[in-house]
């Protein structure tokens, strides 16, 4: 049993029944599945654009959601969407993605740029975004295979400063031309 | 074809004694597999029947559908705007049968609640545990001389496939110059931002292929979803070409046609236009009215927590065919209301009681080639209604950049990619 449905269990066996009108928590599937309309199945994205949330860290989703929620980071769609969870739901939905295995895209890329980033990758972004962005336990997300325009977006937003970043990627990032970012971005898409 | 038979009721119960002393409708009561049959292939039918096999592979699910292909409304605004293949919008069932959905194609012609039964035009009788009915929606006759014939001249192109081609080909056909007429249906009606997205898309293919030409919208509301948004649109990409009247303005919108004439009708004037796109009211899926699922609204009224049909028990209505508001009737929230009702209903066919729901929407709309808004909205269950959660969803801010209008356009089409993904596949 995985966390989220242990966590699950646990609501829907009363602690929240108390709240008044509301029912209990949702379960993590009833939750989870309503993003699919956008995020796919299980959270694999056919794209062009939605992001993979399949297998991402229970600390990256839980985070990443709470900051849409708070509007810390910006967005389009999602922080009108964060908004109508608790923070337990959240929760429970991390914990249904966490156990969803990722795969790969397998988008059309740029082949001299990939060979390009993954030299930049290992000089600048191997010690947080472990084993080529692929590890989900690093609490970085998981780039690798992720979409290309998703991943554009993302680095227009930290280089804009709408989305901040952590401040040794800040020092790494601000160092590096726009061709580097885009080989580096190319690198982490290619990832399979 | 999984409906329990003689034959399979053998293989389950295993006693060749039974077979002769227990009758057809107490098969289920007596151990045998349990049987979900749904009417109605479009979003909402074909979600429920995956999600109920991905929950429980033990239930027999049968879908019952007329067409052999089903074409997505969603994105069909594309597709009279010429930017996009009407093929794009067309999706077989091989990939629910992967999943073990018994696909029929017939059309069922009636459905006893007394005795769980569904009954097709081929002459075929399909037993249940529970019915799920998801037949979309039927046109209201609110338009006189609207019939058969008038749709072919005057395309509604509210279903999608021939009538979408249909009106396209009229599009294509018109000279530069040329006056479009839309006239959308009253609330409630499938897809509500739906008629003013055509509008901006039939804009975008005349403003580049024949630019004197004119959109005229004569609407049967005064006002209508996104409508701030819309109007930015209309101005920001195509000045001068889209004209909107309210039913104030026309005594209440379009409400008769004479396809031999050619002519279109207020209460006021008669008008000879060059493409008539013309929208009728609209109601539940016509089986629905047949089963006696729909109350005087011509909806279906369902409970909120398992969308079971108040009138009938033991089925369930989802999509456009439901009163699920303030859930709309669109794409995204059949696909939602699908996923709350295979839960549920593998709970109650396994003795259990039916969880907590949730749901979302997301509507996007292509305005323009580079510009996409959207309206969004979290749903829960409150004193046993589908409410919205407050504080939540909400509209594509009209201050929003040209940078996230583009990202919008991206993340419509990466909707439209996922949700016809995790519906038929």
């Amino acid at each position: 049993m995985s966390a989220g449905k242990t966590y699950a269990l646990i609501l829907g066996s009363g602690l929240l029944l108390g709240a008044g009108q509301l029912s209990a928590a949702p379960t993590a599937s009833m939750l989870g599945d309503t993003c699919a309309g956008c995020h796919g199945t299980d959270g694999v994205s056919m794209g062009p654009a939605a992001p993979n949330i399949a297998g991402l860290s229970e600390t990256y989703f839980t985070d990443t959601m709470l900051a849409f929620k708070s509007g810390d980071r910006p967005a389009t769609v999602m922080g009108r969407i964060a908004k109508g969870y608790s923070e337990e739901e959240i929760k429970l939905m991390a914990g249904f993605f966490a156990t969803k295995p990722m795969v790969s895209t397998g988008q059309k890329l740029d082949p001299a740029k990939v060979v390009a980033g993954e030299k930049l990758y290992s000089k600048n972004c191997s010690k947080c975004h472990d084993e080529y962005g692929s590890l989900a336990d690093d609490d970085a997300g998981i780039l690798a295979s992720q979409w290309l325009p998703y991943l554009t977006y993302t680095m227009v937003d930290f280089k804009a400063g709408t989305r901040e970043m952590p401040k040794k990627m800040k020092k790494k990032v601000d160092a590096l031309s726009d061709a580097e970012l885009e080989a580096l971005l190319q690198f982490f898409a290619s990832q399979q | 074809m999984r409906k329990i038979n003689r034959r399979n009721f053998i293989r389950i119960a295993g006693g060749a004694a039974a077979v002769s002393a227990i009758g057809f409708p107490a098969i289920a009561a007596a151990g045998g597999k349990k049987q979900v049959v749904i009417v109605g292939g479009g979003t909402a039918g074909a979600t429920a029947a995956k999600y109920i096999r991905r929950a429980d592979d033990s239930v027999e699910v049968t879908l019952i559908e007329p067409n052999e292909h089903y074409y997505t409304c969603y994105m069909s605004n594309e597709v009279i705007g010429g930017n996009r293949k009407l093929e794009s919008l067309k999706f077989g069932y091989d990939g629910l049968r992967k999943h073990g959905v018994t696909v029929v194609q017939d059309t069922v012609i009636a459905i006893d609640a007394a005795a769980r039964n569904v009954t097709t035009k081929g002459g075929k009788s399909f037993s249940y545990d529970r019915c799920i009915v998801a037949p979309g929606i039927s046109f209201r006759d609110n338009i006189e001389g609207y019939d058969a014939a008038a749709a072919e001249k005057f395309p509604h192109a509210w279903k999608a496939g021939t009538q979408t081609a249909l009106l396209r080909g009229q599009l294509e056909a018109m000279a530069d110059g040329g006056t479009v007429l839309i006239a959308p249906p009253p609330n409630p009606f499938r897809c509500p931002p739906g008629p003013y997205e055509r509008a901006c898309q039939i804009a975008s293919y005349l403003k580049t292929h024949k630019p004197k030409s004119k959109i005229l919208i004569i609407d049967s509301k005064d006002k209508f979803s996104k409508q701030a948004l819309f109007q930015q649109a209309w101005e920001r990409h195509y000045p001068g070409m889209i004209e909107w009247k309210k039913a104030a303005d026309t005594g209440g919108g379009i409400i008769r046609v004479d396809a031999k004439a050619g002519t279109v009708s207020t209460d006021f004037d008669d008008m000879k236009v060059d493409v008539a796109n013309i929208i009728p009211a609209q109601q539940a899926g016509v089986i629905a009215a047949a089963a006696g699922l729909t109350d005087d609204s011509g909806w279906c009224p369902v409970t909120g927590q398992t969308f079971e049909s108040t009138i009938h028990k033991g089925i369930h209505v989802i999509g456009d065919s439901a009163i699920a508001a303030p859930l709309p009737k669109s794409g995204y929230a059949a696909n939602s209301e699908a996923k709350v009702v295979a839960a549920a209903v593998v709970d109650l066919v396994n003795g259990r009681e039916a969880g907590t729901p949730s749901w979302v929407n997301t509507c996007y709309s292509v305005v323009a080639p580079d510009d996409g808004i959207s309206v969004a909205m979290v749903y829960n269950l409150v004193d046993g209604k589908v409410a919205k959660v407050e504080g939540s969803g909400g509209l594509t801010p009209m201050d929003s950049s040209p940078a996230d209008r583009k990202r919008e356009v991206q993340y419509a089409y990466s909707w439209f990619n996922n949700i016809t993904h995790d519906t038929f596949h």
